[in-house]
């Protein structure tokens, strides 16, 4: 969604008024429930979230400086910078380190990656074919990407064949890398 | 509780992915300085070899994808980046040899258009810089071929200096800095090589 994002995209930026705050906060916490306990903390009351338009409707969200969270759609979708802070809250998958590269070169990711010993998903009924999920890694502790599952994690489990998540954001691409000022 | 992550001063990712960035040595450097507990979590138990990427070993240990894979994955993994790194300079080299051509025409007796040719090395999106010009100078601003088949962006307008100050902007953010660029004002007839070092040095050599 990023690979090739630059600066020129940006069409304008804009400071939220405060009720537009709240519906977002709100937002977040009914799509992430577990944000429910930190939101307040991760966006205080004092903070000023921006919004900065781009191309291809993409609208991105600061918080004091740094993308916190951006959509496309309805759908709000969290940034690393965010999933790092309080990654208990996202559902998510792992996988094996052999496919570590791959996610990192901003690649779709094959469902055999998501299924060998090093891999890890949830258990059954996991999660919905179009849901948000973060990407972890073997023996890693942070998340290292952010995708769309293209089937269910159950599919991905017995198909066991083709693309199982769709590449939204992975640490080194333009949207990490992207600074406001 | 949020939780407080470290990111790596090098490559700026989170340390433990830092042997993914082709930067691990210099990672690994800052690391120790900066993080020490950290630097002995990650890549404590290779001290006594102190060799170069072993830090992979412990990991290596751990993974469930076998040593043969991994050996394989290793070899992989420097390899590529090694021929990214080669890429990387090679491309810097070009773009740091080539320049940015910069025109200004008169179309009337007042009225002058700016054509900016030699851009494709750099990356930059033509198009978007067009509307970003567009809108910045509230003008037209086209992409065009120009005599030599070559794309260029020209704008409607007398604004050669800010359309300089852009471009050079733009470069310099992209980590390009000393970036030639030779400023054609063919509206005064002169040519003024401005910036450009391409002038003859004057020491009598041949
Ligand atoms: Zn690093």
């Amino acid at each position: 969604m990023f690979r090739k994002f630059t600066k020129e995209d940006i069409h304008s930026r804009s400071k939220v008024k405060s009720s537009v705050q709240r519906n977002l906060k709100s937002k977040l916490v009914s799509q992430f429930p577990q944000l429910e306990e930190v939101i307040d903390e991760l966006i205080q009351k004092k903070s000023q979230i921006e919004l900065i338009k781009c191309e291809d409707k993409i609208q991105l969200y600061t918080v004091d400086g740094e993308v916190y969270f951006f959509q496309q759609f309805d759908e709000l979708i969290p940034t690393l910078k965010l999933i790092h802070k309080y990654p208990q809250a996202f559902p998510t998958i792992q996988v094996d380190r052999g496919a570590i590269k791959f996610v990192l070169s901003g690649a779709n990711i094959m469902c055999p990656g998501l299924t060998s010993p090093g891999a890890r998903l949830p258990e059954t009924p996991g999660y919905e074919k179009d849901s948000i999920i973060i990407i972890n890694a073997e023996n890693k502790e942070h998340a290292l990407a952010v995708g769309k599952l293209l089937m269910s994690t159950d599919d991905i489990a017995s198909i066991n064949k083709g693309h199982g998540v769709e590449m939204i954001h992975h640490l080194g691409d333009p949207l990490w890398n992207f600074n406001i000022d | 509780m949020l939780q407080e992550v470290v990111y790596c001063g090098v490559c700026t990712f989170p340390p433990e992915y830092c042997e993914f960035t082709g930067k691990l040595k210099r990672c690994k450097v800052w690391l120790k300085e900066n993080h020490s507990d950290l630097y002995e979590k990650l890549y404590g138990d290779e001290e006594v070899g102190d060799k170069e990427v072993s830090g992979v070993a412990k990991n290596l240990a751990d993974s469930s994808i076998g040593e043969e894979r991994e050996e394989k994955l290793e070899k992989d993994l420097k390899r590529l980046q090694t021929k990214q790194e080669n890429r990387e300079q090679r491309e810097l080299a070009k773009k740091l040899s080539s320049k940015v051509v910069i025109k200004r025409e008169a179309r009337t007796k007042r009225k002058f258009i700016v054509a900016i040719s030699g851009l494709e090395v750099f990356e930059v999106d033509m198009k978007k810089l067009a509307k970003t010009f567009a809108s910045k100078f509230a003008t037209g601003c086209s992409v065009s071929k120009n005599a030599e088949k070559k794309d260029e962006v020209v704008i409607q307008g007398d604004v050669l200096e800010e359309v300089q100050k852009h471009i050079k902007g733009m470069l310099e953010e992209k980590g390009l800095k000393d970036v030639k660029m030779e400023i054609i004002d063919s509206a005064k007839k002169k040519k003024q090589p401005e910036g450009a070092e391409g002038a003859p040095a004057t020491n009598g050599k041949k």
